[in-house]
């Protein structure tokens, strides 16, 4: 079975958030609350339908994850790159984190 | 530099007013998303892959001083403290708040810049040569003609939803170096046999999936009837360019499927219909817009010591020799800034930078700047007795790498780092390439070879006019880079040819040295890479690539 979490933006600030296993919203992937079925994902697309009704966060949507220790992680590169920010090294005092290969 | 009038300054400042309140009914739920959505890129904010991106409009790429340290703050204090230089001279922030967006609006409202039709199915911002007004090769400051186009176009109410985005850049020098034939329309200021002023007009040039090289509608359009003449160009689209599939929307599609010939005839007829009998534009208008453009006041300049400079310093003779381009006034020099140091992203540039740039500008380039579509910068009115000095203040802040058209600048679209649409990284590869060619004496040796990278099929980073083309696609889950050769944007454009089977992210800079060494051994005296190719063709590149297996 395929494994899912939700991600979106925040309506405000644009950054990406994924929908955690506490019900809030997580700039970390590893917070995700990970779906294991097709009941969950409608479930959890129920839930992030209506953070974006309330303004919290826009344009959520499914994305495939694996299970590592326990946490999730993208399966996909555009995800996976989302969720680490970019790989490149953008500025000398920038400060974003790359953990994409 | 045009100033703003007080229907310019009405038109941006209300523009803020509108966006601060749309922003304002959309954190309040006032405006859903899909209602919000083309009120934000109708103010270029555009949702990416990791937040909110700005981009702020550079019309034709000319800046002052003061434009650049608003965007140097607007960096600082409301990003990450950089910013990106784009091909089509405009900057994008990667990093904007949607709460913040309208103070960032106002900020560029104070310094005469906003980010009106940056985005959406609109007329762009209108690119012209980075050189306008000083080329030594020109006919006349293509800029005049960008300002009367940036005024007619903006907000102009028949051309505001038009079936896709909508590209003019113009050139009024022999060289071009704004890529006018892979544009929706080009325009070249020609003379005419009685030597008045007018413009060859070009149309359906584009890159993208299906890239195009313009055709020639009009050999010579009197220059009073511009506006008419673009007017019948974009009616004639506006009603039969596709608007039910977008990857077939743009007016190259058109004049490809219509036959060139037979769209000429309708925008003759389109023309005949509108046009009045005497000139579009009040010419007391167009004098006062011409103005602004007037040049400036050149001093008398005793340029031995420079002379003697390249003599005794070979880096800076380096630093000459790839950077600075001769300008129409004795003693004077264009000096092109490179935003392509050794392993750093292309374009990108650091508040600091920008500052940086701006107090060099007010010291030797009577306070002006221009941003060029291969992503670098030009102070456009360099006295020679100054360019040392220049030189080595830029030294100091990273921006003195002597490789202007050489294999280190290169051309590269944000890809999958940035941006929601690539399919594959770009900047990555550009890095590694600038690394593997860091020995500047290399890269002079090599001579001129421009390298663009593009990470999707949308082609941002003009890989289809590289002499040496990068796509990056997605194969299954792996980046995998296609290698096209022999495309140039200037005035022999031409689109590159597939070389064969794309390259593993590990294996394509290899394949770009492999390139290059078959270059060196083929080449003749005098040959750029593009003249070798271009003469010996594919075969010898493909073998040396492939053949080795």
């Amino acid at each position: 079975m395929t494994q899912h979490a939700i991600t979106a933006n925040w309506l405000g600030s644009g950054l990406v958030v994924y929908l955690a296993w506490d019900g809030g919203w997580s700039e970390q992937v590893a917070d995700s609350f990970i779906s294991g079925s097709a009941e969950e994902d409608a479930w959890l697309l129920d839930i992030a339908g209506r953070a974006a009704d309330a303004r919290i966060v826009v344009d959520p949507y499914l994305i495939e994850v694996t299970e590592q220790d326990g946490a999730a992680w993208p399966a996909l590169r555009r995800e996976q790159i989302r969720a680490g920010g970019p790989t490149i090294a953008y500025a000398p005092d920038a400060t974003v984190l790359r953990r994409v290969a | 530099m045009y100033r703003y009038d007080r229907y310019d300054t009405q038109l941006v400042t209300e523009r803020v007013s509108q966006f601060r309140d749309q922003v304002a009914r959309r954190l309040d739920g006032s405006l859903s998303e899909e209602q919000f959505r083309p009120l934000r890129l109708l103010n270029g904010l555009y949702l990416q892959l990791h937040a909110y991106m700005l981009r702020v409009a550079i019309p034709y790429g000319t800046l002052s001083s003061a434009q650049m340290r608003m965007l140097a703050h607007i960096a600082r204090r409301y990003d990450r403290g950089y910013g990106h230089f784009t091909t089509r001279q405009n900057i994008q922030f990667n990093w904007t708040r949607l709460e913040e967006a309208p103070d960032v609006l106002a900020d560029l409202a104070k310094v005469e810049m906003h980010a009106i039709q940056t985005s959406g199915n609109t007329i762009r911002n209108t690119t012209a040569d980075p050189f306008a007004g000083v080329a030594a090769d020109e006919i006349e400051d293509p800029r005049i003609t960008c300002e009367i186009i940036r005024q007619w176009s903006t907000l102009h109410p028949e051309f505001s939803f038009l079936p896709r985005k909508f590209k003019i850049a113009v050139t009024g020098a022999l060289d071009d170096r704004a890529a006018v034939k892979v544009h929706d329309i080009g325009l070249i200021l020609r003379r005419n046999e009685a030597s008045e002023t007018g413009y060859e007009v070009m149309v359906g040039g584009g890159q993208g999936r299906t890239p195009m090289i313009a055709k020639t509608i009009r050999d010579f359009l009197p220059k009073d009837h511009l506006l008419s003449y673009l007017e019948a160009i974009l009616r004639v689209y506006n009603l039969a360019g596709r608007r039910d599939n977008k990857y077939k929307a743009r007016i190259k599609i058109l004049v490809h499927e219509t036959g060139v010939d037979r769209f000429r005839d309708q925008v003759e007829a389109e023309w005949a219909a509108l046009r009045k009998t005497g000139p579009d534009l009040d010419p007391a208008e167009v004098a006062r817009i011409a103005r602004f453009f007037a040049p400036p006041a050149y001093d008398s300049v005793d340029s031995a010591g420079y002379r003697a400079m390249l003599f005794e310093d070979q880096a800076f003779a380096d630093w000459v020799r790839a950077n600075v381009a001769p300008h129409k006034q004795d003693g004077y020099a264009i000096a092109s800034i490179s935003l392509k140091p050794e392993g750093a992203p292309p374009g990108d540039a650091t508040a600091d930078q920008m500052d940086a740039v701006a107090d060099l500008a007010v010291r030797f380039s009577l306070d002006e700047i221009r941003v060029t579509h291969e992503q670098n910068l030009v102070l456009p009115h360099v006295r020679q007795s100054d360019l040392y000095e220049l030189w080595q203040g830029l030294r100091k802040h990273g921006l003195a790498t002597a490789n202007i058209g050489l294999i280190g600048d290169i051309i590269a679209c944000p890809g999958l780092d940035y941006c929601g649409l690539a399919t594959a990284r770009s900047i990555p590869v550009a890095q590694r390439i600038s690394r593997l060619f860091s020995s500047l004496d290399r890269q002079h040796d090599i001579g001129e070879l421009r390298l663009k990278i593009s990470g999707c099929i949308n082609a941002c980073g003009h890989h289809h006019v590289g002499h040496i083309g990068i796509l990056g696609v997605d194969r299954k889950g792996d980046e995998v880079y296609q290698i096209t050769l022999g495309g140039r944007a200037d005035e022999n454009a031409a689109i590159g040819k597939i070389i064969g089977p794309a390259f593993a992210s590990e294996d394509v800079v290899e394949a770009v040295e492999t390139i290059v060494r078959t270059y060196i051994g083929l080449r003749q005296d005098g040959e750029r890479f593009v003249d070798t190719y271009e003469r010996v063709g594919q075969k010898p590149f493909k073998e040396a690539l492939y053949d080795a297996d």
